[in-house]
């Protein structure tokens, strides 16, 4: 797994400034893109609206963070990453920013988030998936964490998935 | 999957040009054809490698809400409790793990006020507390996995 910069940075919330014709195009590819030479324009005819209007609209979409990434979606365990541990930290309030930074950057970590405290039942502030191709793999990266936050980790554990009970994703409905 | 079916996937998770012949583009940056790679991609599709290619969209940023959500209900419940989470057309995915929190799912929700309203349903439900652990901030980098 090699890690580059992040496509967007920007934090608009983008949300008010889809209208219908940017939910249908997103209807229309959310699945994926033609595999035809000139993808857009097929969408465009599914659509009835002119390509350069598809490709204006993805543009925006791209730039304002919409879309964070176009290209191709691996499955992750086809490829070999088939432990997943979800990491999560108990560090000091004032420095999770700059400790989810620290790790988001790892290379085998896909995304770190803040998340609430619910004392006393959960204690952990910060969240990390950690992607290894076995547990071992994972718990080792879980200890390199451990030592990047050195006394900023005051508690952590890794649950890891053992059954899917649903997965239905995320759709738009169309 | 040879290498050339690695470096499409190593190099193309992100930066799919906007543009007429966008298969062209990426092809020329590849070494290949604009069809090869058209049949490639159709090929790791099919296998299951890719599970999509196109755009990945930001889920939050369609206007509706979403949340990650907790249970620990006791482990000789589990089963009652997880059809009852599951039979809410609000969870999209709903994962067992181990730990003393052994249930989490995400909620979707259309509108923002929708989530507090299906916490409660389903906490009226199953006769335990949902910990709602929305995301504060996110620290995205945007994995790329190596094949």
């Amino acid at each position: 797994m090699n890690t580059k910069p992040a496509l967007r940075e920007t934090r608009v919330d983008a949300g008010p400034m889809l209208d219908a014709t940017d939910r249908r195009i997103i209807v229309a590819t959310q699945e994926g893109l033609p595999r035809v030479r000139q993808p857009y324009h097929a969408v465009a005819r599914q659509l009835n609206i002119s390509p350069e209007e598809v490709i204006s609209r993805m543009q925006r979409m791209l730039d304002t963070g919409v879309i964070r990434r176009l290209g191709a979606v691996p499955n992750h365990y086809a490829l070999g990453y088939q432990a997943n541990g979800m990491s999560v930290w108990d560090v000091p309030d004032d420095c999770v920013r700059e400790l989810g930074k620290k790790i988001g950057n790892l290379d085998y970590v896909s995304h770190s988030y803040h998340r609430p405290r619910h004392l006393p039942d959960w204690r952990y502030n910060l969240f990390a998936m950690v992607h290894g191709r076995h547990r071992a793999e994972v718990e080792s990266k879980v200890m390199q964490i451990a030592e990047l936050l050195g006394d900023a980790d005051r508690g952590h554990a890794v649950l890891y998935s053992t059954r899917i009970l649903k997965k239905t994703g995320l759709r738009l409905g169309g | 999957m040879d290498a050339i079916d690695r470096a499409i996937i190593n190099n193309l998770q992100g930066g799919f040009p906007l543009s007429e012949r966008p298969y062209a583009e990426a092809a020329a940056s590849l070494g290949l054809d604009e069809d090869e790679l058209i049949r490639r991609l159709e090929i790791l599709l099919a296998q299951g490698t890719l599970t999509r290619f196109g755009p990945l969209y930001h889920a939050e940023r369609l206007g509706g809400a979403l949340t990650l959500a907790a249970m620990k209900p006791p482990p000789d419940d589990f089963e009652r409790v997880a059809r009852i989470v599951n039979g809410f057309p609000e969870v999209a995915h709903n994962y067992a793990r181990e730990h003393e929190f052994n249930m989490w799912f995400v909620l979707a929700t259309e509108w923002p006020e929708r989530i507090g309203e299906v916490i409660s349903e389903i906490e009226k439900a199953t006769g335990y507390a949902v910990y709602n652990m929305p995301k504060l901030e996110e620290f995205f980098v945007g994995l790329r996995f190596e094949a």
